[in-house]
């Protein structure tokens, strides 16, 4: 990855932050200045609270490049609780145990490294809703 | 000698813990280097993740405590972390975790190093920033993705987890400090060159004349100078290289039992590294009640001790269940057996 891609795209990755149109008051993910829904400037950062739901998923057993460390790892569509529908890896969960519906939370992981000497990549990932024991 | 102590008052504002998922039982390291025929230390340690290491676990830790906090994070003036796994030889993990948080770009951000005791100092550090007016909130981390050489005896409890800490000014805080004291001397008891993947140490020369005279003469010290007697105290929090060292200094300088079990988590979760204190101070921190009293020794090899004094204030109960709990972490547990923490730790190498 181009440093001055991951550069421009670090607050998004790492603190899954969109923006919201200040028009008709959608919550966009990823951000992207105008707004899907009614067509006008939509650049005002909003930072997501990270809850949603497993929409769909798929299990990954032949990755691309520089993700060989997960296998197998899930790969799913995440139902933001402000609506947007995003694409993100799955972790501290063994494949057999999502399901559609499960309750999931962000949280900022390693998404993989450019060789030895190259950048560590860090990005959104969900993972099941920590459980209280204590509450 | 006179204890550390800022002109204003502070004190910890918020804390968020943070132990990975994964636990090696020390019983597996046992059937693949021993025979089943060593003695135990711990009974498992923390790993982390594959896609775990020191920043993302800051992260997490930090978030906890802007939760509880409910502070904005563009008001924090200083992101530290200490460690001994930063991810990176030259590039800060401070400023990943800074912008993570969102408490770029107006902060101070450091990575500090000291072995175990990297964490307390930059607590030291955050307290004297808050302490002297320069901010109101700074940041302070302790976290550790810490390597033991297979086989060695350090590989039972080289271990993964840690604590964030947000000193703040004392009217905001959680738990007052009532004071600090640090002691250090220049005792080679463990080390690891550049490039090394793997620390060296010198056996039982880590004990005597390490651990136990550095954390014993740093808690010593602080309770003479403020007039405290270990019965003064609810909880004792010691650093925590495996269970038998933190028991011993604790009972040798008077404390009981009742205080030290709260607060010790080895046994379950093994050495945090820089993370140890700071992780077993959050578990205490979570059950703890107002006008209790707290006192947490780190040590570091190389050697050093931080002593702190804390006082617990009305605020604690308001903000305990505001972050998942030190105790929700340890509860969230898959063992894994030795191939797969070869796997996950990158020790296997491909020929």
């Amino acid at each position: 990855m181009d440093i001055s891609a991951y550069w421009r795209t670090r607050k998004q990755r790492l603190s899954l932050t969109g923006e919201i149109c200040p028009h008709c008051g959608a919550k966009l993910f990823p951000p992207r200045d105008i707004c899907p829904h009614c067509g006008k400037p939509a650049r005002t950062p909003y930072h997501f609270s990270g809850r949603g739901t497993v929409y769909s998923f798929s299990i990954v057993y032949n990755p691309p490049e520089g993700f060989e460390p997960f296998v197998p790892y899930v790969v799913a569509l995440v139902k933001l609780e402000e609506g947007s529908l995003i694409t993100a890896q799955l972790t501290d969960v063994e494949p057999e145990c999502v399901y559609i519906g499960m309750p999931v939370e962000m949280v900022t992981r390693k998404m993989r490294e450019e060789d030895e000497d190259g950048l560590v990549i860090y990005n959104y990932k969900f993972r099941p809703v920590l459980q209280p024991t204590s509450l | 000698m006179t204890i550390m102590k800022p002109l204003r008052q502070v004190g910890i504002v918020s804390y968020g813990a943070y132990i990975p998922r994964y636990r090696l039982p020390a019983q597996e390291i046992n059937r693949i280097w021993h025979g089943n025929a060593g003695l135990l230390p711990v009974k498992a340690k923390a790993v982390p993740g594959p896609d775990e290491d020191t920043i993302t676990m800051s992260i997490e830790a930090a978030r906890n405590a802007l939760r509880r906090a409910q502070v904005d994070p563009s008001e924090l003036r200083a992101v530290w972390i200490g460690s001994e796994s930063h991810p990176y030889a030259v590039k800060p993990s401070s400023t990943i975790v800074a912008e993570a948080i969102g408490a770029t770009p107006q902060t101070l951000a450091g990575d500090w190093e000291f072995a175990c005791k990297a964490g307390t100092e930059a607590l030291q550090a955050a307290i004297a920033l808050v302490g002297s007016g320069m901010a109101h909130y700074a940041l302070a981390i302790g976290m550790d993705t810490a390597q033991g050489r297979p086989g060695d005896a350090l590989e039972y409890t080289a271990a993964a987890g840690g604590a964030a800490y947000i000193v703040g000014p004392g009217e905001e805080s959680l738990a007052l400090l009532e004071g600090s004291f640090s002691f250090v001397t220049n005792t080679p008891d463990f080390w690891r060159r550049p490039y090394q993947h793997y620390p060296q140490h010198g056996g039982r020369f880590t004990g005597q004349p390490a651990y136990f005279r550095h954390s014993r003469e740093a808690a010593q010290h602080l309770m003479e100078e403020l007039g405290y007697k270990p019965e003064d105290f609810a909880y004792v929090v010691f650093h925590q290289p495996n269970v038998r060292f933190p028991t011993r200094v604790a009972k040798e300088l008077g404390f009981r039992p009742e205080q030290v079990q709260p607060g010790l988590l080895s046994p379950e979760i093994g050495n945090a590294y820089a993370g140890s204190s700071l992780v077993g101070l959050s578990a205490v921190l979570d059950i703890a009640q107002p006008g209790q009293r707290i006192l947490q020794v780190s040590f570091g090899s190389g050697a050093g001790s931080d002593a702190f004094c804390w006082l617990i204030t009305e605020r604690i109960n308001e903000r305990q269940n505001l972050a998942p709990k030190t105790r929700d972490y340890i509860a969230r547990r898959r063992e894994i057996d030795y191939g797969l923490y070869v796997r996950y730790r990158g020790k296997l190498l491909m020929h």
